[in-house]
């Protein structure tokens, strides 16, 4: 069977899967399509928010970022995981204990106000279309390099799955659709790792392979690796180039960032109680840590793997190089999607693949004779190529393709929830439509979830230029935005009202404006961005990637100032605090 | 008397918080990003430590801390009868 017909195969099982799923676990009333009904257990819920959690990006974008970036790589890794113990320790089995169905729902009951309801509700629209047209992307991009359709075809089919399970099911279609996402993509993810690993290293366990030595030569893969990118001009893989102000900064945005992300806080309101919530971020981040801490093994096996495939001999010498006639058949492959490039400039017939803008190795360089770098090599190969370089049969390539489809759906149709919910819930019943039916708000949902779709769709088929920044947008917004008004609604009960709006404010237009002045989002049409993007003209020295905690910090200061030059929040408001930092009432609160 | 017992468990917890984010800030900002140079003078098996914890260690962490902060938070809830059901 041809490769591409085993990816339609496969790829379709698990359309169908996902379906039937949908069909199983219909929405009945609002609070299944919310809230999944409040009856998903902790390990499921689990597995739901790791696949919400792992977008396209992580599945197919992390690991050969890491593998470019090295040490560097490493604001991703923790970024990207440590927020799930702020989720746990801090938000996730409070806002439970709350027990409503939205994020922003909670905003408006614990600062009293329609205002911060609305504030809150642009703040997620921003962050969650901002992140949901990047998945949108992602499924046409699989589409088309696995099953050789347009990308616009591609993105029709992805619009058209989502559509049948998040309008049929809301959360609760969508929660059982995540699971058995997770399963496929982790599967998919781990067996070529698995391969590699032994490959390499003969350690089957990529997390230990990552530190041991490379077969049949004692010296480890790192160590290794060290050497031969030094030896071609790159920056040693171990070490960084960001300052570490930066590092530092662009990790807590990320982690905070995580934690203040809707679509995520909003899983931990399915669980049934209030110590399932805490169980159930536990069980998210193990199932989230298989994949994070498998992706910088593959990222290095990748790097080393190429780097000796392109270079087998010594560094310099005459036949050091792949000559191109005898290059691997997946380079041909990849040649023709353009994620690979190769281009002779010394007219030698081999492949020189080295450093070229670092300016202390261009006398060694032009030494060996090299007139420049010859191969160009997206970082997305590391990923979708690997089965291939590793000489995986072909129903392992068929696997990944559906792991990255799966991974772009099930995050997508989490973030089409939250911003369906936001509009049926936090705008059409929390502010124009009060005495709305049930049954109405369970249409006026589904509408709403149509249209995100197409929104999304449209994002995805014409990204505007913001779309391009979740690390900075997304997540910065979250991070300064609603992450700080959340928290001080559980741990201080003297925030009110105008402090939460004044912070809120704040954080997005302090983020958001520096974000705009070094990168241009949507006033790029205008010309290009006000400021040049380089660390002379940083704020403390810290990229728009990492602002998000300055905007933060802006939010608490003002949100706790403000507060206190103004009345306190009314007496219920304190009950409301107290009544959401224990899971149940202590017996007087009963009389 | 209930509104002691009250503040007592909420203290009791904002404590574990505190130790709990202190171990989560040493282990990825304090290792991965802050020591990481003088950490990776250390081995660890084919690792320098720094490294480590930065792309491996910092991660096992989070996760054992959350199980643990459930753990503790359960029997918390248990002794200051709060617990569920």
């Amino acid at each position: 069977m041809t490769l591409q017909a085993l990816t339609y195969i496969v790829v379709g099982l698990s359309f169908v899967l996902y379906i039937g799923i949908a069909i199983w676990s219909r929405a009945h009333n609002t609070g299944d399509f919310y809230i999944a009904g409040r009856g998903v257990s902790p390990i499921a819920n689990g597995m739901a928010t790791a696949a919400d959690w792992m977008s396209a990006a992580s599945f197919i974008s992390m690991a050969g970022l890491i593998a470019f970036l090295g040490y560097d790589g490493s604001v991703y890794l923790m970024g990207w995981t440590g927020g799930y113990v702020l989720l746990a320790l801090l938000l996730a089995p409070y806002l439970r204990k709350f027990g409503k169905f939205t994020v922003p729902e909670f905003i408006a009951e614990r600062y009293y106000s329609k205002t911060a309801r609305i504030v809150a509700v642009i703040c997620l629209i921003f962050i969650s279309f901002t992140y949901v047209a990047g998945q949108m992307r992602g499924v046409g991009i699989v589409f088309s390099r696995f099953l050789e359709v347009d990308v616009t075809v591609g993105l029709l089919i992805g619009m058209g799955v989502v559509f049948v399970y998040a309008v049929l099911g809301g959360m609760k279609g969508i929660t059982y659709t995540q699971v058995a996402q997770y399963c496929v993509l982790i599967f998919a993810y781990t067996v070529p790792a698995v391969f590699i690993a032994i490959q390499i290293t003969g350690n089957p366990i990529p997390q230990l392979a990552f530190g041991s030595e490379v077969a049949d030569t004692g010296t480890a893969l790192l160590d290794k690796l060290d050497d031969i990118v030094t030896s071609l001009g790159f920056n040693q893989y171990t070490s960084g180039t960001k300052s570490r102000i930066d590092v530092f900064c662009i990790t807590m945005a990320l982690m905070v960032g995580t934690a203040g992300l809707p679509h995520v806080i909003v899983r931990f309101f399915t669980v049934p109680k209030v110590r399932d919530a805490r169980l159930s971020a536990g069980y998210a981040l193990l199932f989230i840590a298989i994949l994070y801490t498998t992706a910088p093994a593959v990222g290095s096996m990748a790097r080393y793997n190429l780097i000796n495939t392109i270079q087998p001999g010594e560094v310099g010498s005459a036949d050091g190089n792949l000559a191109y006639d005898e290059r691997p058949g997946w380079l041909d492959t990849w040649q023709q999607t353009g994620l690979v490039r190769f281009d002779d400039r010394n007219g030698d017939g081999r492949i020189q693949y080295y450093n070229d803008a670092n300016p202390d190795f261009a006398p060694q360089a032009a030494d060996y004779g090299w007139e420049g770098n010859e191969l160009s090599v997206d970082r997305d190969i590391m990923v979708l190529a690997n089965p291939e370089i590793a000489g995986l049969p072909n129903w392992v390539i068929a696997l990944v393709a559906a792991g990255g489809i799966a991974a772009a759906l099930s995050t997508a149709a989490g973030l089409l929830l939250v911003i369906s919910a936001a509009v049926s819930h936090d705008l059409i019943k929390g502010i124009f439509v009060p005495h709305i039916s049930e049954r109405h708000e369970l249409l006026a949902s589904r509408v709403a979830a149509a249209f995100a779709i197409a929104v999304a769709g449209y994002l995805g088929f014409d990204p505007p230029g913001w779309v391009a920044q979740v690390v900075a947008f997304a997540f910065g917004l979250a991070a300064a935005s609603l992450f700080p008004v959340i928290l001080l609604g559980i741990f201080f009960k003297r925030v009110n009202k105008q402090g939460a709006i004044a912070g809120m404010l704040t954080g997005l237009l302090f983020t958001y404006g520096y974000i705009e002045y070094f990168k241009g989002l949507f006033l790029k049409w205008m010309g290009s961005p006000w400021g040049e993007n380089v660390a002379e003209h940083w704020l403390f020295g810290i990229s728009p990637e990492g602002i998000g905690v300055v905007g933060m910090g802006l939010n608490f200061v003002v949100a706790i100032s403000v507060s206190h030059l103004t009345p306190p929040p009314p007496e219920r408001i304190q009950h409301l605090v107290e009544h959401i930092r224990v899971p149940r009432h202590f017996d007087e609160d009963h009389a | 008397m209930h509104t002691k017992n009250r503040l007592a468990y909420w203290r009791a917890n904002l404590r574990l918080v505190a130790i709990c984010l202190a171990i989560w800030f040493v282990c990825s900002y304090g290792f991965g990003v802050l020591f990481v140079e003088q950490l990776n003078h250390v081995r660890f098996g084919g690792f320098q430590l720094g490294f480590w914890f930065a792309q491996q260690g910092s991660i096992y962490i989070f996760v054992a801390l959350i199980f643990f902060y459930a753990w503790r938070m359960n029997r918390m809830d248990k002794k200051y009868d709060v617990h569920e059901d």
